[in-house]
């Protein structure tokens, strides 16, 4: 049962034309201009996390010389460097940029299935936002419990923000997790319903199946932020002891008795373990069709690649505790949590293996978007490998709380996906804004963040091993760290603000080419996915003209023997196409042949 | 190989899933419904999972709910009388939607709309019920958030908690039903189609499903 005519799904798509600037730019329901408003407010919220993070390294370089960072300012910034970091800029730019604006296109959809829940979700995360942004001032200022939240420290006297910045930072997760749903759920039933004719899942580009994925992942794991955010609010602001146990504070006992810590942690690791998949699985998609690109070659093994982002999806629920081996849990636990920890690397290595073999004799092309694609192969093998180490109990208890695991974590789900979102931004730029980038501001850009990230990361791994420990304000004179680990620390600071500095190449760079960059055409790379067979560029409101496309193949037709070109669209009929059809491989046309 | 996508034939999850356009042949409205009730259902897993927990991990011990959530009738308390009311007029609810539904694919508007008018009407006596429970509570015998007479403090914080969400859920679909109802009065989704009342009942039916749960983690274990 495949095909339900066209015009019973015209009548349920009702398109709201702009009649106004307001209603075009500010009250928008276009996905696209969506996406702008999503993207560029994540990227703001993720300079301010950047500059947070330059504060932290600054002190930890050179302890004791700016009167600016005292101990609790440095645990603020530690925790809303984290936090936004995480939610507020990799979530909403990986979904909410990304996803608003490729959906549609990809799926040769005219917008979302429900524009004006659109429109609400962009808007109530940038009410979170702004509710975020005000415990910067209230009295106390934001929270430093650490971006985990853990209970009972969050809400007691020696954790900067206890009283006004923590429940500020609740409700904003809150006003955030209600943003996401209607945004999720908006990406979900458009993948799912509103596909062009012709466009079945398994022609869908993989960008599209890692964001699909990812939302499903939000979908189900964000209830349980909220839930123990809910019950985290009642504990502050009712007096109630979900979460805290009997506590003595200065000698005088607080108003708690019989919470469970512990509970706090496996609801909150719930949606923390797949958080780091909501972030993970689009980048995999975007770098996946940015990969099969510029190496015009078709994605190696699409029908794994698929499996194995679902795979991974369904993985990401059962491995949660394996944050928590040192809050202490029954051994065999532990053992659970350390083998599905272990399972995943298999998916995830059958997709670094297959982006290699992407590239292998590929017709390469080098452009910007190709070396951060390049780059973020790199940084991924690198902070997966650690993660190997990490799931293993043995290993991680004497590693847990330590530089390495800062290292880990930075490298798989920081450097990783912001390489990525680097490769994303300059492969579609010229389709979102009609214009080229300049390359060698670019390729400057690359390199500068790619090898600064390592002269970053890389000694942090040394400092885990030597045992300094993470989120220490000062290290003071600790016996077992010798002297030299702080000259690593100085080195990683210059690094880090090398890095941070080299980042305003990127804002030249677009802001700039907005005016001054070459016109770029309608399809600058001879990219094959639908996205870039669009009538207008930038695409118009609609999308698509007058008629939807009909999509004849998968994305990922690149060097066809015998074609014209090196490359043949998504909505190119087969009559079309040269003799050379027996010697492509596409998944459908297999199966169909198969049933025959 | 398009046409072979496009017309093909059979009705499995397979064919439906490697088809083009939908993967599910309803409305976008419904399957968007019921994504929405697949992730709240996450939402009311991990309460009822957290008030386990705490019940299993607190040191005073738990209150008796069968004496708690007694009403006496001039004579003998009879435990959980004002719960098995509420839970009968929930569930009987349900029954009236499904009414209101099955008249909306009928196209009789106005015996959907006074199906749906008694469904709403009745979600209102249920939240009515529970505030008369909670002020009962509150004020005769000093149950609060923070603690309460009869043992673990947990008890009242589970309990205002997570009835209350689920209060709030009524309250919600109650406005929902209504807004849907008068719509359907005026005649509104004539051309789209009534699927919108079936939607409407799917929340309505999920709200009534938790309350099952509810009522038998909280009141009956």
């Amino acid at each position: 049962m495949a095909y339900v005519p066209l015009a019973d799904q015209d009548s349920e798509m009702e398109m709201h034309h702009p009649h106004s600037w307001v209603t075009k730019y500010v009250w928008s329901q276009d996905h696209k201009v969506i996406a702008i408003q999503y993207g560029g407010l994540a990227i703001a919220v993720g300079v301010v996390a950047l500059v947070l993070s330059l504060l932290m390294r600054m002190q930890l370089g050179f302890p004791e010389t700016f009167d600016l960072i005292d101990p609790s300012s440095y645990y603020q910034s530690v925790t809303m460097h984290g936090m936004i970091m995480v939610v507020y800029m990799l979530t909403a730019l990986l979904l909410g940029g990304f996803g608003n604006y490729l959906i549609p296109l990809m799926c040769g959809a005219r917008d979302m299935v429900f524009p004006f829940l659109n429109m609400l979700s962009v808007w109530v995360y940038a009410l979170s936002v702004l509710i975020l942004m005000s415990s910067f001032f209230v009295s106390g200022g934001p929270t430093g419990a650490g971006w985990t939240l853990y209970p009972p420290q969050t809400s007691m006297a020696g954790t900067p923000g206890h009283d006004m910045g923590i429940v500020l930072m609740l409700l904003s997760l809150a006003v955030f997790i209600v943003a996401f749903t209607m945004g999720g759920l908006n990406y979900v039933t458009t993948i799912l319903q509103y596909r062009c004719r012709g466009l079945t899942m398994m022609r869908l580009p993989l960008t599209v199946w890692g964001i699909f994925i990812a939302t499903i992942l939000g979908l189900f794991a964000f209830p349980a932020l909220l839930v123990s955010a809910i019950m985290m609010l009642f504990d502050m602001l009712l007096g109630t002891s979900f979460f805290m146990p009997a506590v003595i504070e200065s000698g005088t006992p607080l108003d708690h008795n019989g919470g469970s810590p512990i509970l706090f942690q496996h609801l909150f690791w719930f949606f923390g373990h797949p958080e780091v998949y909501i972030v993970a699985l689009p980048a995999f998609g975007l770098v996946s069709d940015v990969l099969s690109t510029h190496a015009r070659k078709n994605i190696f093994g699409y029908r794994m690649m698929v499996w194995a982002i679902i795979a991974i999806g369904g993985l990401s629920f059962i491995v949660w505790a394996h944050h928590m081996y040192v809050s202490g849990m029954h051994p065999y636990f532990g053992f659970f949590f350390a083998t599905t920890t272990l399972i995943i690397a298999v998916p995830t290595a059958l997709k670094v293996y297959n982006w290699v073999l992407t590239l292998w004799e590929g017709d390469i092309r080098l452009n910007a978007p190709m070396y951060f694609a390049i780059g973020f192969i790199f940084t991924f093998i690198h902070g997966g490998l650690t993660g190997l180490f990490l799931g293993n109990v043995v290993i991680d208890l004497p590693l847990s709380d330590t530089y390495f695991v800062v290292a880990h974590f930075h490298m798989v789900m920081g450097v990783s996906p912001v390489l990525v979102i680097f490769a994303a931004l300059y492969h579609w730029y010229p389709k979102v804004t009609g214009r080229m980038f300049h390359e060698g501001m670019a390729k400057a850009h690359f390199w500068c963040t790619f090898l600064g990230t390592y002269a970053i990361y890389l000694p942090m791994h040394y400092l885990g091993f030597l045992g300094v420990p993470r989120r220490y304000y000062a290290m003071g004179s600790t016996d077992f760290i010798p002297a030299s680990a702080q000259d690593l620390n100085v080195v990683i600071t210059y690094a880090a603000l090398f890095v941070g500095a080299a980042q305003l190449l990127f804002f030249i760079n677009i802001f700039w080419s907005l005016r001054n960059g070459e016109k770029a055409g309608p399809n600058p790379w001879g990219s094959a996915s639908l996205e870039w067979q669009t009538p207008d560029t930038p695409p118009a409101h609609g999308n698509w003209g007058d008629e939807l496309p009909t999509v004849y193949r998968w994305a990922y037709d690149y060097s066809v023997p015998g074609a014209h070109e090196d490359f043949i669209p998504q909505n190119v009929p087969e009559s079309d196409e040269p003799t050379a059809d027996e010697q492509h491989f596409d998944p459908d046309h297999d199966e169909s042949k198969a049933d025959a | 190989m398009s046409d072979a996508a496009i017309s093909g034939s059979g009705s499995t999850l397979v064919d439906d899933w490697s088809a083009d356009k939908q993967a599910y042949h309803v409305p976008w409205g419904k399957a968007m419904m019921w994504i929405f009730l697949v992730s709240d259902t996450f939402i009311f897993t991990c309460f009822l999972t957290g008030y386990l927990h705490v019940r299993l991990s607190t040191t005073e011990p738990w209150p008796l709910q069968s004496e708690i959530f007694a009403l006496s009738f001039g004579g003998d308390p009879i435990p959980l009388i004002l719960i098995a009311i509420m839970t009968f007029i929930l569930i009987t609810s349900s029954g009236t939607m499904a009414l209101a539904v099955n008249f909306g694919y009928r196209k009789d508007k106005v015996k959907t709309f006074w199906f749906m008018v008694a469904t709403a009407c009745l979600g209102a006596s249920f939240v009515g019920m529970q505030a008369f429970e909670w002020s009962k509570l509150i004020l005769e015998e000093g149950v609060r958030p923070w603690g309460n007479p009869f043992g673990a403090a947990q008890f009242g914080s589970v309990f205002f908690m997570i009835t209350g969400f689920h209060g709030l859920h009524v309250t919600a679909g109650v406005i929902y039903l209504l807004t849907v109802a008068f719509k359907v009065k005026k005649g509104h989704y004539d051309k789209k189609g009534y699927e919108i009342v079936e939607i409407a009942g799917l929340y309505w039916h999920f709200v009534d499903l938790v309350w099952v749960f509810i009522f038998a983690f909280f009141y009956l274990l």
